[in-house]
């Protein structure tokens, strides 16, 4: 069970390839890995953590105000993440901007403490988070694997691919920088992901009827 | 609602007014501690990066510092290189040096929002859109063999969605430009955040800033003038797609270099070096 837990949503339950939660972030800060880095390992901190304070005070907790409650636990994370990267890691806390106060916001993080923390203890919900975490981390990695190298010609700041703007052969593509290459190469990776899984095919809401008219349109 | 009751307290009602009031409060406290005691501790470590931050942009606005690296050429950190700057504040008024704030702890920006410490200024000259100006700023110097090398002056202006924040720095003739760099800006990323782009501030050395009467003369333009002519020699390229941009920092270097900016400032340390 708590295997399950922790490695089920890094590929069979991913957040963002199979419940598509998390894009805003994932198209923001995959520019670059350093940050892509940085942003994976503050989100899965502030989802394991909320994960379990939230389960802490399940049983105490009103129903009536348990989403503010949940809010206010991730909120008080969140700015104590940002408080530190600002102390430790400024240059990154600093190209990382607001996406990390808008962990506050981040679907996974809400959508783990209502869903599971909710209804299981603090250890197996902490697991969660993590591999929750660790999900969302793939993802963004595999994503800035892509648009660092093809956008920049560098990966972790170091060259890989000679720019031809520093004498070299390959022309950086622009594209790649900008938000929208992300939502294609996310739907690339959610692609394969489900050729290898055909499991987490969504069935059909509706079938598209044959046009019985077709004279009609002639 | 769906919990089971079995294990709570007989009398304990989960959903009532008591415990809703008891849960809102016990995890304000709690969150609200946690918050500030992160924020306390973690306050000098952060104050010491923004100043190191700082120091970067004013090294990098005077090309002392590459954009992407936090040591020169030559491999000296950035506290090595700004510890040849020497920090002065600079009566904007009189365009005189004064000691009357303490230069370590001294902000203009703050200064500015105080009445006591900064004037209003008038409408028809309040060209950068700031409202009111501080009377103390804060000039970099620094000197080689005694004489003027660099000269690094903070700036301010409003582009299109708000103020830029950044440093001017001169040359030892205290006319010719020696870099132009924002450090904090809203513009629009990819048009009037072009402003960062390490293309255009590098078309910014050498430009003159001053005109043959001393007045402010820096201009961005869509045609640049004929090679060599005077007028070329005051014009730097205007951002496409970003016209308002263009024009708030055309603006903030003819604010801060003319007569209510640090105009007066330049022409005493022109003559008594």
């Amino acid at each position: 069970m708590q295997k399950e837990v922790l490695v089920d949503p890094i590929f069979n339950n991913n957040p963002i390839a199979l419940q598509v939660l998390g894009i805003c972030s994932a198209l923001a800060v995959t520019v670059s890995m350093s940050t892509t880095l940085v942003m994976a390992a503050a989100v899965t901190f502030v989802t394991a953590m909320s994960n379990a304070a939230v389960s802490v005070v399940r049983n105490r907790v009103p129903s009536s105000i348990r989403i503010i409650v949940q809010m206010t636990i991730i909120a008080s994370l969140v700015i104590v993440v940002d408080q530190v990267l600002q102390a430790v890691a400024y240059d990154i806390s600093k190209s990382l901007s607001v996406f990390v106060g808008l962990i506050i916001t981040n679907c996974i993080v809400m959508g783990r403490a209502e869903a599971f923390a909710m209804q299981n203890g603090p250890w197996l919900s902490f697991l969660d988070g993590i591999g929750n975490g660790l999900g969302y981390s793939a993802m963004l990695i595999a994503v800035a694997l892509v648009r660092e190298p093809l956008g920049a010609g560098t990966l972790l700041g170091f060259e890989i691919l000679p720019k031809v703007t520093a004498g070299g052969w390959y022309p950086t593509n622009g594209l790649m920088l900008l938000a929208p290459s992300a939502f294609f190469i996310i739907g690339l990776f959610i692609w394969a992901i489900r050729s290898w899984k055909p499991d987490q095919v969504e069935e059909a809401e509706y079938e598209i009827s044959p046009n019985a008219h077709y004279r009609e349109a002639m | 609602m769906s919990e089971p009751s079995g294990n709570d307290k007989p009398g304990f009602d989960k959903e009532g007014l008591k415990n809703v009031l008891f849960v809102a409060i016990a995890v304000c406290l709690v969150c609200s501690v946690v918050v500030s005691s992160a924020a306390v501790m973690l306050a000098p470590l952060r104050e010491k990066n923004q100043e190191l931050d700082q120091k970067q942009n004013i090294l990098r606005a005077a090309g002392l510092l590459p954009v992407d690296a936090k040591v020169d050429a030559q491999g000296h950190s950035v506290d090595e290189i700004f510890s040849e700057f020497e920090v002065r504040a600079v009566d904007l008024d009189t365009g005189r040096f004064t000691d009357a704030v303490d230069v370590s702890a001294y902000d203009p920006l703050k200064a500015a929002k105080i009445p006591a410490e900064s004037m209003a200024i008038p409408d028809d000259e309040d060209i950068a859109v700031l409202g009111r100006r501080e009377n103390v700023s804060l000039v970099y110097i620094k000197r080689t063999d005694g004489r003027i090398d660099k000269l690094v002056i903070p700036v301010r202006g409003y582009g299109l969605w708000g103020t830029l924040l950044g440093y001017l720095a001169f040359d030892g003739d205290l006319e010719t430009i020696a870099g132009l760099g924002f450090y904090f800006h809203k513009e629009t990323p990819g048009l009037g955040g072009e402003v960062d782009n390490p293309n255009w501030k590098a078309l910014w050395p050498g430009v003159k800033a001053f005109d043959a009467n001393g007045e402010p003369a820096v201009h961005l333009v869509k045609t640049r003038s004929p090679e060599g002519s005077e007028a070329s020699s005051h014009e730097v390229d205007a951002l496409s797609g970003a016209t308002l941009t263009t024009r708030g920092v055309q603006n903030l270097v003819k604010f801060w270099t003319g007569d209510l900016g640090f105009g007066p400032f330049l022409d005493n340390l022109r003559t008594t070096g």
